[in-house]
Order: C-alpha cells, then sequence, then structure tokens
C-alpha cells in the first residue's frame, strides 16, 4: 500500500438491526496523515486564472501554498531590443504590445521620453488629449482588471458591466485612431491624428453614464459576503513591504502609501487637475479592489475637466525636423518633401544624453529609459514594467495562503503579460 | 557625501547622475537608503546599459527614489569590458532587486553577488546563446532558425522545471535514466563564445 493511500471506514445513514433509523458520522478510521508530504503543483502557462501565460509553480502542503516560483517569458518578444534597430517614432507600435490592456498611455509614456530627451515642448491641446488618452486607458485597463478578478473569484455579472463599458472607450478609440487595441496614438512631438467632430460628445456621454455603471458594481460586489470573504486579509503587504518591494500604483497605495506620479512628479500638468489620490489601508486584495474602484471614479472627474479646458489650436509642434509634412505638402513643396524623406529614411536624431520619464499608468509606474548617442536610434530602451515589478511580490504574497486564495492574489496584481515579459 | 562617489553628471530630463565605484556600491546604497536627510527608499529600476562603442564600460543603472521628500537620484556604477561583470547585489536592501537583477543578468551577463537566487528569468535555464541585450549579440540570435526550432522541440522537462523544483517534487525516481544522469551531471546550457569582430 502505497503511504498516499488512506483507508477509510465509510458509514452512511442506513437502519440498525432492529429496522430504526440511523444516522451514523461519516468517519475515517484514521486521519490521513498528509502533513509531511508535500505536493509540487504546475499551473500555467495555459491556465485560465494565471491571466496570461504566466506559470506558477507551487509547493503544497494540503491545500497551503508553501512556496510559489513564477516562470516567466513565454511570451518574451524582445521589445527593448527591437527598440534599438528603430527611430523613437517607430518604437511607438511596440508600446502598444507592451501593456496592451492600456496602449494609449504606454504611447503617451515613451513619446513623453523621447521629447524630454530632445527637449521638445508640445502644444498644449496635445498635453490635454494626452491625458484624456491616459485616463481613458486608466478605466479600460480597470474594467478588464475588474471583470476577469470577479470571474475568478466566481461573479460572472459585473465581467459583462465591466466589458460593456469598456467597449464604449474602444469604440471612441477606435473613432479617434482607427484601431481598437494597437492605437500608436502618439508621435513625438503630437499626436497621429486629432479627435474626430463627434469625439467630445460621445466622450461627454460616457463621463455621464459611467458612474452609474460603476455604481452597480459597487452595489453588487463591495458588501458581497462572498466577495469581501475570499478578498479580505488575503495577500496582505504592509506598507513598508510594499516600499521595499518596490511595488506601484494601486498596489503600493493599497498598503497605505500616498503615491502617485500624477501628484508627486507632474507631467501632462495632471497638477492642475483636481482629483484625489486613492489611498487603501489594508494592503489586503479587497483594498486593491476599492482603490481601483474609486480610481475610476477620479478618471472620470479628470476626464470631464479635461474635456472642460480642452483648447482649440495644432497638435503637432511647429517643427518640420520632427513632425512629418502633410502628405499635400510633401507632394507640393520641396522643402517640405526633403523633411520628409530625411524623417523617414534618417529619422529625428536625439542629442547625446539620457532621459527617464515615468507616468502613472493603470498598473503602477511606466517608465521610459531612452540613451540616445546622437543618432536617430537608441543605444538602450528600457521600459520599467509595472506588473513584473508588482508580480515579483507574488511569492511573498502567497505564501501561507490557500492554493485558491492564490489565484486571488494573483489577480490582484493586475499583470498583463506582454508587459512582464516584453 | 556618498561612499565612493567618482564623479556627478546630470541627465537631460534633469535627473542628478551619480557614478560610484564599484566595490563601494553596496556601502554607497546603503548611505543614501539609511541616512536621515537622504531618504532613498524606494528602489524605482535596475537596468543596465551597453553602448555602441566598444570603448565604453558597460553601466549598470540603479533608480533610486525618496518618497518622503520626493526627490530622484540615479546611480551608476561603469563595468570594463575586459573586466569581470560583477557587481553586489542590493537586494539586502531592497527585495525589489530581486527580479530586476535578475532580468539584468538574464539580457547583459552580468553577475550580481550575493543576489539569492541569480537565475535566468524572461529566457529559459538552458537557454545557450547569450545574453540578448548585449550589443556583439544579433537581432535574431545567434543560431539558425532551423536550429532554434530543433532545440525547441527538444526541450526535456528539466526545461521546463528547475532542479529546485525537481528536488521538491522528489521526481527522480520517476525520472527516465539519462534524464536522471543528465540532472545529476548539473547539465545547463553551453554559452558560446561571442564571435570574433
Amino acid at each position: 500500500m502505497s503511504k498516499r493511500t488512506v483507508e477509510l471506514e465509510l458509514a452512511t445513514p442506513g437502519v440498525d438491526a432492529a429496522g430504526r433509523p440511523a444516522r451514523v458520522p461519516l468517519t475515517a478510521a484514521a486521519e490521513p496523515d498528509l502533513g509531511g508530504e508535500h505536493l509540487l503543483l504546475n499551473m500555467g502557462p495555459q491556465h485560465p486564472a494565471t491571466h496570461g501565460v504566466l506559470r506558477l509553480v507551487v509547493e503544497l502542503d494540503g491545500e497551503t501554498v508553501v512556496r510559489c516560483i513564477p516562470h516567466l517569458g513565454y511570451l518574451h518578444s524582445g521589445f527593448e531590443k527591437l527598440g534599438e534597430y528603430r527611430h523613437y517614432n517607430q518604437i511607438i507600435p511596440l508600446t502598444d504590445r507592451t501593456d496592451y490592456l492600456s496602449p494609449m498611455s504606454n504611447n503617451v509614456g515613451l513619446a513623453l521620453a523621447a521629447e524630454k530627451l530632445m527637449g521638445i515642448e508640445i502644444t498644449p491641446r496635445c498635453t490635454v488629449l494626452r491625458v484624456i488618452a491616459c485616463e481613458m486607458s486608466r478605466i479600460i485597463s480597470h474594467m478588464v482588471w475588474l471583470g476577469t478578478t470577479s470571474i475568478d473569484l466566481g461573479a460572472f455579472t459585473p465581467f459583462l458591466w465591466a466589458f460593456q463599458e469598456r467597449e464604449r472607450i474602444y469604440d471612441l478609440q477606435e473613432m479617434w485612431t482607427g484601431a481598437r487595441l494597437t492605437t500608436s496614438l502618439t508621435r513625438v512631438g503630437g499626436l497621429m491624428a486629432d479627435i474626430p467632430d463627434q469625439f467630445v460628445g460621445k466622450l461627454r456621454e460616457f463621463t455621464r453614464t459611467f458612474p452609474k455603471t460603476l455604481g452597480e458594481i459597487d452595489r453588487v460586489l463591495t458588501r458581497n459576503a462572498v466577495w469581501a470573504g475570499r478578498t479580505q486579509g488575503v495577500g496582505t503587504l504592509s506598507a513598508a513591504e510594499a516600499i521595499n518591494h518596490s511595488l506601484s500604483g494601486p498596489m503600493l497605495r493599497a498598503s497605505g502609501v500616498p503615491y502617485d506620479v500624477r501628484k508627486d512628479k507632474p507631467y501632462l500638468g495632471y497638477e492642475t487637475y483636481d482629483f484625489d489620490v486613492v489611498v487603501g489601508e489594508h494592503g489586503d486584495v479587497f483594498d486593491r479592489y476599492l482603490v481601483r474602484l474609486e480610481e475610476c471614479y477620479q478618471s472620470t472627474r479628470i476626464l470631464e475637466q479635461a474635456l472642460d479646458r480642452l483648447p482649440d489650436g495644432p497638435i503637432n509642434v511647429d517643427d518640420p525636423r520632427v513632425i512629418l509634412p502633410s502628405k499635400t505638402q510633401a507632394m507640393s513643396d520641396m522643402e517640405a518633401m526633403i523633411f520628409h524623406f530625411k524623417q523617414v529614411m534618417e529619422g529625428v536624431k536625439a542629442p547625446v544624453g539620457e532621459a527617464y520619464v515615468g507616468i502613472e499608468n493603470p498598473k503602477g509606474e511606466l517608465g521610459n529609459y531612452l540613451v540616445s548617442d546622437g543618432t536617430a536610434k537608441p543605444v538602450r530602451w528600457r521600459i520599467r514594467p509595472p506588473s513584473f515589478i508588482n508580480l515579483s511580490a507574488l511569492p511573498k504574497m502567497a505564501e501561507g495562503h490557500l492554493l485558491s486564495d492564490l489565484v486571488a492574489i494573483n489577480a490582484s496584481v493586475d499583470i498583463v503579460m506582454g508587459e512582464v515579459d516584453r | 557625501m556618498i561612499p565612493g562617489l567618482l564623479r556627478e553628471a546630470v541627465a537631460r530630463d534633469g535627473e542628478t547622475i551619480v557614478y560610484v565605484a564599484r566595490e563601494r556600491l553596496l556601502e554607497a546604497m546603503r548611505y543614501l537608503k539609511e541616512t536621515p536627510g537622504q531618504d532613498y527608499d524606494y528602489l524605482v529600476d535596475v537596468t543596465a546599459v551597453e553602448f555602441r562603442d566598444r570603448e565604453r564600460p558597460l553601466e549598470v543603472v540603479y533608480f533610486l527614489r525618496s518618497l518622503t521628500r520626493k526627490a530622484d537620484i540615479r546611480i551608476k556604477v561603469e563595468l570594463q569590458q575586459s573586466d569581470e561583470l560583477a557587481v553586489d547585489s542590493v537586494y539586502s536592501l531592497w527585495h525589489g532587486a530581486d527580479w530586476l537583477e535578475r532580468e539584468v543578468f538574464d539580457m547583459f551577463g552580468i553577475t550580481f553577488r550575493g543576489h539569492p537566487d541569480l537565475r535566468r528569468i524572461l529566457m529559459w535555464e538552458t537557454y545557450a546563446e547569450g545574453y540578448p541585450l548585449r550589443k556583439n549579440f544579433p537581432l535574431r540570435g545567434r543560431f539558425s532558425r532551423a536550429e532554434q526550432v530543433r532545440q525547441a522541440l527538444n526541450l526535456n522537462p528539466e526545461g521546463h522545471y528547475s532542479l529546485e523544483e525537481l528536488s521538491i517534487a522528489e521526481a527522480e525516481g520517476d525520472l527516465p535514466d539519462d534524464m536522471r544522469d543528465r540532472l545529476r551531471r548539473g547539465e545547463r546550457g553551453v554559452i558560446p563564445d561571442p564571435p570574433a569582430p
């Protein structure tokens, strides 16, 4: 007999010798002794609850996680290496594919870093439009997070509501850029296109009705006993631990650290918008949920303010060395054609030096670090991937929890494997 | 005064770059983290830069931030190409350095002394083509496409589990003989020498 086999003396309800009904409790002859033997469980890379191609090798003692060893790289595409062979504008399509749940704010992050490197000041209209792009991205990313996490924990309805709202933003994204996912919205020094005519009206309609859905999700989940029971006190990280593990974004704020790049190192004029930094208290999965939910309200506020102040004017800087001339101009004006040719063939040269710009992405601080040696292609393009760094705290958070809690904790990190593996 | 300070520079984004002597990196980092008035308690990122100019040393770059003072600083350590590519790990100060240093090791082949678990992270454990972000690494990899496909199809289970995990599972008894022998020998991928320039 293998030591894994446990002999059970099964007793089921029946009748005793006298014919009277008897209920005998179901007991095991011997308590199964499973404590000594650990089980190695492989979860992923094709498991639906690992949110992509994350693979977790979990050492289990019964149902308790003793150790969790993540394996990454199944989606590694070498974006950083590819970037070294591309002009700055050609890198922008790569950024779509890193954090593909918020492509527009990735585009903005890279453009800001390249502009910092080249010393370009973007126009007021472009600044506000980029804020709109970032906050739209935050909403869709948080909606995906909310939907998938609620599915992981057994609630199907909020998933449908969240994805319906996300679809409305995707429609707007498609109106603006022509693509739902691979937006490639920005260019160094501006944007690929101005917003179309009906855009402002539709976005206003969205900001007016979206809080209603958020309220419904709030009502369904926040005081739901199952939801609270599965998320409260699970995967707790204290403020000191969160800082020590370099967490950022909602993960850091849920642990009670009020750090938000938009407030503390403002870019795109975020200091002029009126919004609150949402901070949690306990640093568990539930607080991360509350932080992300409230951030959606705050993003809606920012969107409304941005629409109110949206100035007229050009979206691109007035510099023919950086911005491509219009096709009509390039075909009719000799000088414009030369600039067009030089930009396409040689690219925009950046001066020698380096620049790092961190922006508050939905997942955390997305950093773009560009090092230039004076040519049109960067020597090094480094993405500081927020979900990669947040995920590195997963083994610590999962230790001692049940396997089913590991799913909740992993969901609460809000990873997107395109960015983790790059 | 930061221990081991060699020189300072200003980046194009206005941040201060501090070059630190390699031997005194850990001392400098501890000073920056623990000295009142410095309080750089948050490690933003760790990365490395290799320049196209072969003569220039590699740089290991640390981005530090003080959450209380809302200030950033960039620390750099220069590693000569001819020298051993190794620096001290800052894992003892920030646990966030764990995966970041593993990634730099994986992509550049820079060793972090004192790191508790320095393994490849994005590439698999038996990856044998070298370090992808080094400038002498061709964009399409060192091996031919056919060889890459052949290796991918021939990956044995030890390519999917680390030795540590196989020892947790006590799986050795269940493995075929040849695989067990290879595990006992501690077989890993072999890093080929870079092609002559």
